[in-house]
């Protein structure tokens, strides 16, 4: 029996839930989706006091089981034993907001009325206190007709207590108490009565978090504190991560040098070395950045911050179709759309959340930027064009720009079009201010890192072994080179035919290919294929920029850019949309439209400048 | 008077709510937050752009964030 047994943890939105949830399972948890929709299944096991194990789930936040959100219909289903692949679970633990009461008993009526083993956690029962509220959890329990513990998960308060509670309730699975069954009104009353029993004492003081209100979301300081907090966090994303990025990057080139030393000539060791090692190598140096930014997402969410910078946004996301709940997501991918992609499960809207990860990519990241350095310092002179302002650095931000254009008239045609409809406008409750707690922020950090790592990895792992298999077979007759003789010179020789249009030569096709799995390969290929290429040492040695503004047309450099704001050649990307859209439909849509626009705006870019006589 | 044009600081009970000019979900929301006839509710900030679009309203213990369109669907009682 102690196998089953099986807890569910449920409660309101900002209840305090998964505090709690961490706290009874530390970190042995479980992170996967609920199949079909994009709604995380977070389990865990819980010691139980009397020396056995309980599984428990984590269920999605809900304000009431009439769904009006992916998340509170998983809630629903599971609890009453019909979601498919999931079992009932045995004893519920609701949790309760002892600060906001009157509304968390609302739902728990709900709850209650099934009839089910239930546990109710008076949970943050200190910021209650704070607050000026005194409450009787006797009270409570009488008019509840069940157990009801005093929690601060946080603080570890009341969990031995609530463990007891989940043990002794293991009588009663199977049992079925009959509770009223009331209407949402009804429900709405008895909550209302019940709290003002259980409540006996209230103060008028005002509350700490309406005099941060004040500040943060003053129309003047508002805006300026979120704009140094963004400056802020991408100093860091950029700045902190680089030596760690850099080391990273050091041991993956040490590695692969050992094991090239290590083992003999074979093919073995070059698919380790130049596929699995390089490949795998240059995904995970991207993993300072996620950690850092998810650093600064965690620590905004878990404090209530990131309510209020939505919205502050709100208003300039509306105005594509979106609504503030983008706004962090979108910033994030300026660094990596990776994170930026994980970062959407804070929208709960799911039209919204497809949109969001559609566009993400458009937005620069720092990927992009070894390739826009290379082919600028190459062709853009480095002169004035007034004002202090270096033409280069112009070109540099219209490229930014033009991301940014293409990312919200995207948005703009995918609200009407794809992801049409279910513009649910934005409601959001703006929780109360609260100090993290290191312990989980620490472990969200580490399952975010791990989920990045296990999921995008396997898929970047077998994309890189492909990749590298492409590039050395067929192998080159002596004296002929072996990108030429590859199956991937020669997928090249294809894909020529349709890049000629648009100005690319055959090396810049070359290079396209190995650069699906991270942009900036492009500039290594790039270098490779013209050292190879190159007939003297001469040629050689003059550096790529220079081999390549005597070899490119000018045209043939801008179309080169424009083809790299909007093309998707990023596999982590690709494979990290994959896994938070449950499937191949949306990410092969999102690389189709992407493609679709960078040929026709490299296209464009092209042939105006050729007409221009540039 | 609608909820949207409360100002900031101003508290007013809610006299009526159109549930029909609000989509389904809208009002299912709203109803899980609390809002109906009767109940008190307070103007906590305006946004920054835009017409100082979104609005935060303060009902019960809450603090909640609403576009104005939808505020616009509550009705207050005169005072």
């Amino acid at each position: 029996m102690s196998e089953n047994f099986r807890v569910a943890l449920l409660g309101n939105p900002n209840c305090g839930k998964s505090a709690l949830f961490n706290k009874l399972t530390g970190a042995r948890q479980k992170i996967a989706n609920y199949p079909g929709v994009t709604v995380e299944r977070v389990a865990g096991i819980l010691a139980l006091p009397d020396g056995t194990q309980a599984e428990v789930i984590d269920l999605p936040g809900a304000y009431a089981f009439d769904a009006s959100s992916p998340d509170e219909e998983v809630t629903r289903q599971v609890v009453q034993g019909e979601f498919p692949g999931e079992a009932e679970p045995d004893v519920l633990v609701l949790v309760l907001d002892a600060g906001n009461l009157e509304q968390h008993l609302v739902f728990a009526q709900e709850v209650l009325a099934l009839g089910k083993p239930t546990i109710v956690a008076l949970n943050m029962i200190d910021m209650a206190e704070r607050d000026g509220l005194k409450l009787d959890a006797t009270v409570l329990s009488q008019a509840l007709g069940v157990p009801v513990i005093e929690t601060v998960a946080v603080r570890r308060r009341g969990l031995d207590d609530l463990k007891s509670a989940i043990a002794d309730a293991r009588a009663q699975i199977g049992t079925h108490a009959d509770r009223p069954v009331m209407d949402a009104t009804e429900r709405r009353l008895e909550a209302r009565t019940i709290a003002k029993a259980t409540v006996y004492q209230t103060s008028k003081a005002r509350r700490v978090g309406d005099r941060l209100d004040s500040v943060l979301l003053n129309p003047w300081a508002g805006p300026l504190i979120l704009l140094a907090l963004l400056f802020v966090i991408f100093q860091a994303v950029f700045a902190w991560a680089a030596p760690l990025t850099d080391a990273l990057d050091g041991g993956a080139g040490a590695l692969g040098a050992w094991v090239e030393g290590a083992l003999p000539e074979s093919f073995l060791r070059d698919l380790l070395t130049e596929g699995i090692i390089a490949g795998v190598g240059s995904v995970v140096v991207f993993l300072p950045q996620i950690v850092i930014l998810f650093l600064f997402i965690l620590i905004m969410e878990a404090t209530g911050y990131m309510a209020r910078a939505a919205f502050l946004m709100d208003r300039l996301m509306a105005g594509v179709g979106l609504s503030g709940r983008s706004f962090i997501p979108l910033l994030s991918s300026f660094a990596c759309a990776i994170p930026g992609i994980m970062a959407t499960r804070s929208i709960a809207d799911p039209k919204d959340r497809l949109t969001t990860i559609l566009i993400a990519p458009l937005m620069t990241c720092s990927a992009r930027l070894p390739v826009y350095a290379v082919i600028i310092a190459a062709f853009i002179p480095a002169r004035e064009v007034g004002w202090g302002i270096g033409l280069q650095g112009l070109v540099l931000l219209a490229l930014y720009l033009a991301g940014i254009v293409g990312a919200l008239i995207v948005a703009l045609v995918l609200r009407g079009t794809l992801t049409k409809g279910g513009a649910t406008g934005f409601i959001m409750e703006l929780p109360r201010y609260q100090l993290p707690s290191v312990g989980d922020i620490a472990l969200g950090l580490w399952q975010r890192a791990w989920v990045f790592l296990r999921r995008a990895g396997t898929i970047i792992f077998s994309a890189t072994v492909i990749l590298w298999v492409l590039l050395s077979f067929p192998q080159a007759e002596p004296g002929e080179s072996q990108v030429d003789a590859s199956f991937a010179g020669q997928i090249a020789d294809g894909l020529n035919v349709v890049l000629e249009p648009i100005g690319f030569n055959r090396e810049i096709s070359l290079a396209l290919i190995p650069a699906m799995a991270a942009r900036e390969v492009a500039v290594a290929s790039l270098a490779t294929t013209y050292a190879i290429d190159a007939e003297n040492e001469e040629a050689e040695a003059e550096g790529l920029a220079s081999t390549l503004s005597n070899r490119w047309s000018l045209p043939t450099a801008l179309a080169f850019l424009a083809w790299f704001v909007f093309a998707p050649q990023c596999l982590s990307t690709i494979a990290v949309a994959r896994r938070e859209t449950n499937g191949w439909k949306w990410p092969l849509f999102m690389v189709g439209y992407l493609f679709a626009l960078a040929y026709i705006f490299a296209g464009i870019t092209y042939w105006s400048a050729v007409a221009l006589g540039l | 008077m609608t909820l949207e044009s409360l100002k900031p600081g101003h508290r007013a009970r809610i006299a009526a709510i159109d549930w029909g000019a609000l989509p389904p979900a809208d009002a299912k929301r709203m109803r899980a937050l609390g809002f109906e006839t009767g109940v008190e509710v307070g103007m906590a900030h305006h946004g920054v752009f835009g017409g100082r679009d979104p609005v935060a309203v303060s009902i019960g213990r809450m603090t909640i964030a609403l576009r104005k369109s939808q505020a616009s669907a509550i009705s207050l009682e005169a005072d």
